[in-house]
């Protein structure tokens, strides 16, 4: 119960942190609105460089802001729109680096990574087990006292 | 376990530590830009002065400084004393006043001594954004040809211009000689 109430307390002041600029633009529909907030989020902004240009508050966001309203209202395509901005910014503000040989490590490297470390895990517990097969399961008379004579020790 | 597989983790390491040290070095600020090695946009923007309207061909001829400035830019008060120096020197260089009032950057200019020979008035920002403009003062480097060359982010003070940009514009001055 107290741990609920904790995670809730947590949930509800995060609440108030994700909150994004405001501005006031009015979309033709629904669809066009929910465009812009995906092109927003997945554009950086080059001045405040951890937010995307739909959080940041900086003038050079806000004039991003709008001028992807105003590509979107003549009717551009997504990738015409992202195309505009790494024309002029460069590939850094794409927060979805295009797949190309440059940044291949950075889409494959983390899979990679994970993928090394299973293979890793399965090549050692296969070695465990093989070497657990081969150490003899029973003690000899010798042993057996030595080990009672350890835990008679431990509990007298 | 082989005796090379004891290395593995002193190889990564060793490769981390080279990528964190290279990290400290390196201004994540700066940007590399994109619009270097293409040609300056295309524009039609008045100057300060509101005498003429200025297009890309006023800007061709001659390699020059493009400078990107604004009164509201703390940073470009610290820059202007060089661009004049530099303009004594005889290096040519256009002004972009970017998102500033027109009557604020004449003050600034009877004020501070004008190093610009032309100023271009971009009231909007449309030019800054076709630049990838984010921020002053930022200068670009063109040539004769009115391609862009490079690009500093940041105020041009005497170091920068002896270490950076004053062998770059020699290269283009001395390029455009036939």
């Amino acid at each position: 119960m107290k741990r609920w109430l904790a995670a809730m307390l947590l949930g509800l002041s995060l609440a108030g942190v994700a909150q994004a600029a405001i501005d006031t633009y009015q979309f033709a529909n629904e669809a066009e609105r929910v465009r812009f907030r995906t092109l927003t989020q997945e554009l950086r902004c080059p001045k405040c460089q951890n937010q995307d240009i739909a959080d940041s508050n900086a003038p050079i966001a806000a004039d991003l802001r709008r001028e992807i309203f105003r590509m979107l209202g003549e009717g551009k395509s997504d990738p015409q729109i992202i195309e505009f901005m790494v024309d002029r910014y460069g590939d850094f503000v794409r927060y979805k680096p295009a797949l190309s040989s440059r940044t291949a490590l950075l889409w494959f490297g983390p899979a990679a990574l994970l993928l090394g470390g299973v293979v890793m895990i399965l090549l050692i517990v296969r070695r465990r087990r093989l070497a657990g097969a081969n150490t003899p399961q029973d003690l000899s008379e010798a042993e057996r006292a030595r080990l009672a004579q350890l835990l008679d020790k431990e509990h007298p | 376990m082989k005796r090379w597989m004891l290395a593995i983790p002193l190889l990564l390491f060793l490769g981390t530590a080279v990528f964190l040290y290279r990290g400290l070095y390196l201004d994540p600020s700066e940007l590399p830009s994109a619009m270097i090695g293409k040609p300056f946009p295309e524009f039609s923007l008045p100057t300060v002065q509101a005498n003429r309207t200025l297009s890309r061909a006023d800007l061709l001829g001659k390699p020059a400084l493009v400078n990107v400035w604004g009164t509201w830019c703390v940073a470009c008060r610290v820059e202007h004393p060089v661009l004049n120096k530099l303009a004594q020197q005889g290096v040519l260089i256009y002004g972009i006043n970017y998102k500033d009032e027109d009557a604020a950057a004449e003050k600034w200019l009877t004020e501070f001594h004008n190093p610009y020979t032309l100023n271009i008035a971009d009231a909007q920002g449309t030019l800054g954004l076709n630049l990838g403009v984010y921020g002053a003062p930022e200068t670009f480097l063109i040539d004769a040809k009115g391609v862009i060359r490079y690009k500093h982010v940041g105020v041009i003070d005497d170091v920068v211009w002896r270490e950076q940009l004053a062998h770059l514009y020699q290269g283009l001055v001395d390029e455009a000689k036939p």
